[in-house]
């Protein structure tokens, strides 16, 4: 099909669409008149029964921790994909020399930032449920120092610091240990992800029960699978500029 | 005024859409799909919008106040997380075209090679 007729096509079928979707829309209610019923009880009840603060992580760790399981596993399937497809088909060694020369201005500014960034990650998954953030936020923003390292200082400090077996082993301990809380909930008899452990003062940094376990067993998956990710590309960029 | 936000979903799921349909480039069609998943947030955030409504974090303020959905935005988290997975699923797909076709115009993998 040459793109003048998918053009035309999309064209046509775009505008039923355009059309079916204004229709479906103006059957919601009016933006900002919405009041969802799950939303309106959560803010009743979340504080006083998750003890966290932030409805969002309690919503997202206790609530609706089982969803949060399958999510994590998703991004645990992605990244076992892109590992076997990159991996495989990698014949030649990759040649981190490529990666080292860096203009002197970006590698102090990028010395300053990846301990900044790397800090504020941590911050970010330990407050996830006193403030906005969590594991997953924090997770990405702890990745993105280390990814910092190799794209800004040096890529054989980051192949040193971040090794990729290193960041399977973060991953998989991530993933694992979210499943591993889930079952202490069984172990001190009450339901899988149930939190079994005291919920503490609202609040406290040591509050919110297993949110705060299982926030950071998400940091750490996270953490671990975005550099996982960042290394094979950057590998195949290093492998195929040869 | 009101259902402006609805209407900004349906153009970044149009607009992408479009994107999707006519690229010429694979990576081009992978940032055209996390435009088209983009508009779901959007969708999403719009929708648990409450007039006058305060991020749904009781830290400093009452309990009765009048917060915004926290069912949809982490819904939305959720999807931002999806999205991200398929992104780098796709991404290294493209690689791999790349390396076995030489090209990444869609138009030019239409014969299959064995």
């Amino acid at each position: 099909m040459s793109l003048r007729t998918r053009t035309g096509l999309f064209l046509a079928s775009g505008s039923v669409l355009a059309g079916l979707l204004g229709w479906a829309f103006a059957g919601l209610p009016a933006f900002g008149h919405y009041h969802g019923v799950y939303g309106r009880a959560l803010d009743r009840v979340s504080l006083g029964q998750t003890h966290a603060m932030s409805t969002i992580a309690s919503v997202t760790f206790d609530y609706r921790g089982f969803d949060t399981l399958g999510e994590e596993f998703i991004l645990f399937a992605s990244v076992l994909g892109v590992s076997l497809l990159l991996r495989e088909m990698r014949e030649r060694d990759v040649d981190a020399k490529r990666l080292t020369e860096r203009f002197e201005p970006i590698r102090a500014t990028g010395r300053i930032g990846v301990p900044v960034l790397f800090l504020l990650g941590l911050f970010v998954i330990a407050h996830g449920y006193l403030s906005p953030g969590g594991g997953f936020q924090g997770g990405v923003v702890v990745a993105a120092a280390i990814v910092l390292l190799a794209i800004a200082v040096d890529y054989r400090a980051y192949s040193g610091l971040a090794p990729k077996s290193a960041a399977d082993l973060v991953e998989g301990v991530g993933a694992g240990g979210y499943v591993a809380i889930g079952l202490g909930g069984l172990v001190a008899g009450a339901t899988f992800l149930e939190s079994f452990v005291s919920r503490g003062t609202i609040g406290e940094l040591a509050s919110s029960g297993t949110i705060a376990l299982l926030s950071w067993s998400a940091g750490i998956e996270v953490a671990g699978a975005t550099v996982v990710l960042a290394s094979e590309f950057f590998e195949e960029l290093l492998a195929r500029r040869r | 005024m009101s259902y402006l936000p609805y209407a900004l979903a349906a153009w970044l799921f149009l607009v992408g859409l479009y994107g999707v349909v006519t690229s010429r480039n694979l990576i081009h069609l992978v940032v055209c799909l996390a435009v088209v998943q983009s508009s779901t947030y959007v969708l999403l955030l719009a929708i648990g919008y409450v007039e006058g409504g305060t991020a749904p974090i009781f830290n400093g303020i009452p309990l009765g106040k009048k917060t915004v959905d926290p069912v949809v935005q982490a819904l939305t988290l959720t999807d931002v997380v999806v999205s991200v997975t398929t992104m780098a699923l796709l991404l290294a797909i493209a690689v791999e075209v790349h390396k076995r076709t030489g090209t990444l115009d869609p138009d030019e993998l239409r014969e299959v090679r064995g």
